[in-house]
């Protein structure tokens, strides 16, 4: 059994015209211990796929249908008890900024232990052990004097430590990171990335990446899946994705980038910008600035297709993957 | 000072420095101390005697991590703020210090473009507004049909659609809104733009659209750049010329194929390497201990000597002076001088 398994999930947000979907029912499964990054830009739905997830999302949202299956409970039918007993503990959260995470007037050791006792029967002092290893395990210079520090008087790269720290405080099986390292300098990025996966892999915790840097997502996760306008439209294993992308949309946003091109010449632009929910075109949401564009693609939202071992949603594919053993007949 | 303005550069800045004081009151300055009271005054020692040169037609990235002074220089050449100590002269003539009506002439031409597109719009004016406002302020000869031709013409050539004139930032994308930005810039038929991460705060697609426009924009009115940005990639792909600053100080000014070839700082080679790439194949990641100390103290020797493996008493006790190489790069470096940068085994 898979440790997470989502079906159909739509979000909408409620507005004063109608309803808008953010998810338009997105499927996927992520095995124990996997490492699965989730790449799309601003308004794609990466986020609010991962506040999804852990049940946080918060009015106008909702979620309008599918299920969330983790370790074969529907998230979405948990009770708010439930839901506080799985968060922290079994499903964790990291967020972009660290010091919106740390509550500002308690120590690094007074949230440490108050997650921990919250969670398990522990007496203070035992929390307070169990966080001090915690804190070496991530690699935290003189852990004893941060426990009794404020979130304030470290810097960044030592806050997000501290924050991964507190998310495998619980042994969780699932971590979600949501753009961990975006406020984050390069030289720090590559700490924290590096240390988030070998946590990751010395403990066989499952990891969702949410990012916007295909950089990172080939560096820590095994396998991708790409976003757009609130659907998935193509997932692979990361080094096929990054080497061999299939969809349109994929390949525009690798060939963007500045290395894909020499010095001084025009950078591979995707023409337009990401369509917003209220005024989602018909069809496949990416047809506006596609350049395969046919009849079907404005008519009919494609369906997501296997290929091996990338899953597609784009009839331009569709289409070359039914011709190409006609060709080779040929 | 006077040079010969044809091959001289047109940029020049010597020993550039900034301070921001903290304690800006005589109350907040004393403090109580052994039984004694004294006056004590803490500064942000935010960019420490800083020299380059900028050529006409040149791209130059200031790179470097946050805190280290990018956005200072930046706002320092632009005119935003001035200089506690050194000298900026354009095409010239010297242009710190100026106050009031003397900086008119210079901010036609040197214009600065924001990173966050959704704070340098004005909300309440129309883009037609936004374009107009510089239009009117550095031309008050013009009639205004003169000028709403000239904002049209400056629309259509960063490609606004023209009928977009009565709408509002709120209306428009984080790329178009970045598009106006650019559009606003050049109302003015500037020389030199600084562009302080005019890109950073957008999306994949959209900062290769951005980042074309520029150098779009670059061919089409000959313009000079200052670009300010921490992301590499796209430094090699539009500077011409590469400053790396840590903490203030300059660590290496290079050619951009020099610096990405050959680069010699420690600092220099470790940021480079911490880039993730789409390839990962790299062998050699380098790991930097520690974090960026604190402007407020500066360390007495080199700025990153807390982080370098190779620090020894010197680098701790004396802050290198950024020596010339054979190949046209400049580095700060005592291990660099010393030549015993070879016995890193990085990159």
């Amino acid at each position: 059994m898979s440790l997470l398994s989502v079906r159909d999930l739509t979000v909408k947000f409620a507005s004063r015209d109608g309803a808008m979907a953010a998810l338009n029912g997105i499927s996927f499964d992520l095995a124990r211990g996997e490492r699965l990054g989730i790449v799309g830009e601003s308004g794609a739905g990466k986020s609010i796929t991962g506040f999804a997830l852990m049940n946080l999302l918060s009015k106008p949202g909702f979620i309008d249908g599918g299920e969330i299956l983790f370790e074969g409970e529907d998230v979405t039918q948990m009770s708010p008890k439930q839901v506080r007993d799985m968060r922290g503990n079994r499903m964790a959260m990291i967020f972009q900024d660290p010091m919106v995470t740390l509550n500002p007037v308690l120590t690094i050791g007074q949230q440490m232990v108050e997650t921990l006792r919250a969670h398990r029967n522990l007496s203070f002092e035992e929390a307070r052990q169990i966080a001090l290893v915690k804190l070496k395990e991530v690699y935290i210079p003189s852990p004893d004097e941060r426990l009794d520090q404020y979130p304030h008087e470290l810097s960044g790269g030592m806050r997000q430590r501290i924050i991964i720290a507190m998310a495998l405080l619980l042994d969780p099986k699932l971590i979600i990171a949501d753009e961990p390292t975006t406020a984050l300098d390069v030289t720090i990025q590559a700490d924290i990335m590096e240390l988030l996966l070998e946590m990751c892999q010395s403990n066989q915790v499952g990891l969702i990446l949410i990012t916007h840097d295909l950089g990172v997502v080939s560096q820590v996760t095994e396998r991708t899946m790409v976003m757009y306008a609130g659907r998935i439209i193509e997932t692979g294993a990361t080094r096929s994705i990054i080497n061999d992308p299939q969809h349109p949309y994929t390949q525009g946003l690798i060939n963007a980038l500045p290395q894909q091109t020499p010095p001084g010449q025009r950078l591979k632009q995707i023409p337009g910008a990401m369509p917003t929910l209220s005024a989602m075109p018909t069809g496949c949401p990416f047809h506006t600035r596609c350049a395969h564009v046919t009849d079907e693609c404005k008519r009919t939202a494609p369906e997501v297709s296997q290929f091996g071992d990338t899953a597609v949603a784009c009839h331009e594919v569709h289409r070359l993957q039914r011709d190409l053993p006609k060709e080779v007949a040929q | 000072m006077s040079w010969d303005l044809e091959t001289g550069p047109l940029l020049r800045v010597r020993g550039l420095e900034k301070r921001f004081d903290l304690d800006e009151g005589l109350l907040e300055s004393l403090k109580f101390s052994g039984g004694k009271i004294t006056r004590q005054t803490r500064a942000v020692h935010a960019v420490n005697n800083i020299t380059f040169d900028v050529n006409k037609g040149d791209a130059v990235c200031v790179v470097g991590e946050s805190g280290c002074g990018k956005s200072t220089v930046a706002r320092m050449v632009a005119g935003l703020i001035s200089p506690s100590n050194g000298e900026i002269h354009y095409g010239g003539a010297r242009i710190d210090g100026l106050r009031g009506k003397d900086l008119l002439p210079l901010r036609k031409k040197i214009q600065m473009i924001f990173q966050n597109p959704y704070a340098s719009l004005n909300p309440r004016m129309t883009i037609g507004q936004t374009l107009a406002e510089p239009l009117r302020y550095h031309n008050p000869g013009k009639s205004k049909g003169e000028l709403q031709d000239k904002a049209i013409a400056v629309m259509k050539s960063v490609g606004i659609d023209p009928a977009w004139s009565a709408r509002y930032a709120h209306e428009l994308s984080g790329g178009q809104r970045q598009r106006i930005a650019i559009a606003r810039a050049l109302t003015v038929d500037p020389e030199f733009i600084v562009a302080d991460e005019p890109i950073s705060a957008l999306d994949v697609s959209i900062q290769a659209q951005v980042l074309n426009l520029m150098l779009e924009m670059q061919e089409a009115h000959g313009l000079t750049y200052l670009f300010i940005t921490h992301d590499l990639s796209v430094v090699e792909h539009f500077g011409t010329k590469v400053i790396v600053l840590y903490l203030g100080s300059i660590c290496e000014v290079a050619d951009t194929r020099t610096l990405f070839s050959n680069p010699k700082h420690p600092y220099t080679k470790a940021l480079l390497s911490a880039v993730p790439q789409l390839k990962d194949d790299r062998p050699n990641h380098i790991r930097l201990k520690g974090e960026i100390p604190t402007p407020i103290n500066l360390p007495a020797g080199c700025p990153f000597a807390s982080r370098c493996p190779l620090a020894d008493n010197r680098c701790a006790a004396e802050k290198p002076m950024p020596l010339q190489k054979d190949d046209g790069s400049i580095v700060a470096c005592h291990a660099v001088e010393e030549k015993r940068i070879d016995a890193l085994d990085w990159v």
